[in-house]
């Protein structure tokens, strides 16, 4: 019976035909590697994301004036709202986070190398739009960080020339931040980017079956374009093992170890947010991207202002069309990352400078900490044994602010240098000159401070050494 | 792979072979078949246009940006001191009611003396993020970058290319009144036409 059901099927269907063109396609053996388990991976997270973001859709409300609300009744009051946030935003992470491992191994591979440029081009557009989703997504978290997020695109395409003003509007659909353009991160997040990966995902899954899936290089076999494709298909001919069963079973581990991953992340870190309500009222709030893209975050507050329209505007154009057209200039030769140096320098290169910014972004050392003047304690060894005036000096240095970009002790703000020691560095006549004319990062508090104010600051500056440093001095007055 | 297999060059010649070899025994069918995919293609770039045009107009209507500016008061000059810099809130005139609270836009409020004011956006210069005042140290700073300017809206330090957006403002029957609605940027620091 089951038996005749089956063969029915088999006969509409043609089952065993769609199987061996596609799941049980042959690959070559050397394909059953850990390093090659990134792809299914991603799918896998983009399969939870589908069904998550689906399942959050049901609560959701995109208006400007209820999404927030939604979230906080979907945090804690829909059954299990929470973990399906969690299981949403954990899923990007690990979604980002895999598929550049994916494009990592691709590219240390040579799977970029003749016949595969489409392959490779369609998964960078597709890391791009995976991109894009984190960036939709955190919009769509409809909070603070959301609400100044939006503020920090629209300044960034303010700074194209001659259209810049138009695609502003476009973005925030109207001439402010506002409930439309909420709606229209809905739509790109929901429906157009998703539309898209969909759509190049069948492309990239095609091209996968119809070129054949990146035999592991060995060092010394240069792809050349005459022959690679006659090889590659003696190759399968010869020694290819069906993907299922044969290969199957690494992608099968990792993708059950990824998705318990996310759970446990889901379930003991919880979700993200939301944060204060999207009221811009609220302004002492200090907004901060998701892990994502505080490499840039970063690197804009680094950067010298004159690089920063080029940062911003030309570089990504730059260094995406150096990812992208890679096969086309560097599309043949040797494969194996133990033959090309300069790559494996690259990626170093490239996860060391991310690593890093990303590290600095997460406590910002160039942005003030505005509550310092009120809440950071001034060191008690720095104010025994000091005469009134100098005293007066410490009370000036908490409540003219100083301590929000200069640190006492280790606590206040980082964009300044610490004042421990700045005795050691600055004579008495350098620091009034700093005070009133500010210069480098320091603005100039001449019109801000009484002469007797700028006195007992620098008096009480001048006490700031260790005991055994000697006070800074000016040579020609010695 | 047997895919590649079921279309291999030769069975395509073959299929090209029986093509041409039925093509001239009907010729007159052939001319009426080129017609109608002619005829058929044709409508179908009418039918594109048709659909395609208000579609993409629709899309972009507000990268034509037609919206302006409008005069909004921000309350009786009497609740901004002389010397003082104090944070006022308006109400954006083309706001809907599902806005929320982003409706709401709030600017900081300069009174020089009597009769002068500054009124400037809460968007820092450099990526728009909310800049706060400091009274002691009468700087404005900005949580995101680490830019600061001073209490006239110029460039203190940090990244920012230039000083605060200063919002056109007139004083009307002792009203504080600023023209208001968009958000300044680096390209539109001014609505055209706000003179």
């Amino acid at each position: 019976m089951l038996k005749s059901i089956a063969l029915w099927l088999e006969d509409r269907l043609h089952i065993v035909k769609l199987f061996e063109s596609t799941a049980g396609h042959k690959v070559p053996p050397s394909t059953n590697s850990w390093f090659y388990v990134f792809g299914s991976g991603t799918l896998v997270c983009f399969v939870l994301q589908i069904v998550t973001g689906t399942l959050l859709a049901f609560v959701y409300v995109p208006s400007g004036s209820e999404a927030w609300t939604s979230l906080q009744y979907l945090n804690n009051q829909v059954f299990l709202g929470w973990f399906l946030r969690a299981m949403h935003n954990w899923g990007s992470i690990f979604m980002v986070a895999i598929m550049s491992a994916h494009l990592i191994q691709t590219f240390l591979f040579g799977a970029y190398k003749y016949p595969r440029e489409l392959t490779w081009v369609s998964g960078c557009v597709l890391f791009l739009c995976t991109l894009g989703m984190a960036f939709t997504g955190q919009i769509l978290r409809f909070d603070q960080d959301a609400y100044w997020g939006l503020g920090i695109g629209a300044s960034i395409m303010g700074r194209v020339p001659f259209i810049g003003a138009q695609l502003v509007h476009l973005m925030l659909a109207g001439s402010v931040i506002a409930g439309e353009t909420l709606s229209r991160f809905f739509s790109l997040h929901v429906f157009i980017v998703p539309g898209t990966i969909i759509a190049l995902l069948s492309l990239h899954l095609r091209l996968v079956l119809a070129k054949g899936i990146n035999e592991y290089p060995k060092p010394g076999a240069v792809v050349k374009k005459e022959s690679y494709e006659a090889e590659y298909e003696e190759m399968i001919r010869k020694t290819g093992v069906p993907f299922v069963p044969n290969v199957i079973g690494k992608d099968l581990i990792f993708s059950a170890l990824v998705m318990m991953a996310i759970v446990t992340c889901a379930l003991f870190l919880g979700p993200q947010g939301p944060s204060g309500p999207p009221d811009p009222r609220l302004i002492h709030t200090a907004p901060a991207p998701d892990f994502y893209f505080l490499p840039i975050y970063t690197a804009l507050a680094l950067l010298p202002a004159y690089m920063e329209t080029f940062l911003l505007l030309v570089l990504p154009v730059i260094l995406l069309a150096v990812l992208i057209l890679l096969p086309f200039y560097s599309g043949t030769g040797e494969k194996s990352y133990r033959r090309r140096p300069f790559a494996v320098v690259i990626v170093m290169l490239a996860l060391l400078t991310a690593g890093l910014l990303a590290y600095l972004g997460t406590f910002a050392p160039w942005s003030p900490h505005m509550e310092a003047w009120r809440h950071a304690p001034t060191p008690i060894a720095e104010l025994k044994g000091r005469t009134p005036l100098q005293l007066q000096g410490a009370i000036l240095i908490q409540s003219k602010q100083c301590r929000n970009c200069h640190s006492l002790g280790g606590e206040g703000g980082l964009r300044g240098p610490a004042l421990d020691t700045v005795a050691t560095r600055l004579t008495s006549d350098q620091l009034i000159r700093q005070v009133i004319q500010g210069s480098g990062n320091m603005p100039a508090y001449g019109k801000n401070l009484r002469p007797a104010e700028v006195t007992a600051l620098v008096e009480f500056m001048e006490t700031l050494r260790p005991s055994y440093q000697p006070a800074a001095m000016d040579p020609s007055r010695r | 792979m047997s895919e590649p297999n079921s279309d291999c060059p030769c069975k395509k010649a073959a299929l090209a072979k029986e093509a041409s070899a039925t093509a001239p025994s009907a010729s007159s069918g052939s001319s009426r078949r080129d017609l109608l995919l002619k005829i058929g293609a044709g409508l179908n770039i009418i039918a594109a246009a048709l659909v395609g045009v208000p579609l993409v107009g629709y899309a972009l209507s507000s990268f034509a940006r037609a919206s302006t500016n409008s005069w909004i008061s921000l309350g009786p000059i009497a609740e901004f001191p002389e010397g003082q810099t104090r944070l006022a809130t308006y109400r954006n005139p083309q706001s809907k009611q599902w806005d929320g609270d982003t409706a709401e836009v709030p600017c900081w409020v300069r009174r020089v003396d009597t009769e002068s004011f500054q009124v400037f956006a809460i968007n820092c210069t450099h990526l728009g993020c909310p800049v706060r005042w400091f009274q002691e140290s009468r700087l404005f700073m900005c949580p995101c970058h680490g830019g600061a300017f001073y209490e006239d809206g110029s460039h203190a330090s940090g990244p920012p290319p230039r000083g605060l957006f200063q919002y056109k403002y007139k004083v009307e029957s002792g009203e504080l009144k600023v023209l208001g609605g968009h958000l300044p940027n680096l390209s539109e620091p001014l609505k055209k036409g706000d003179v």
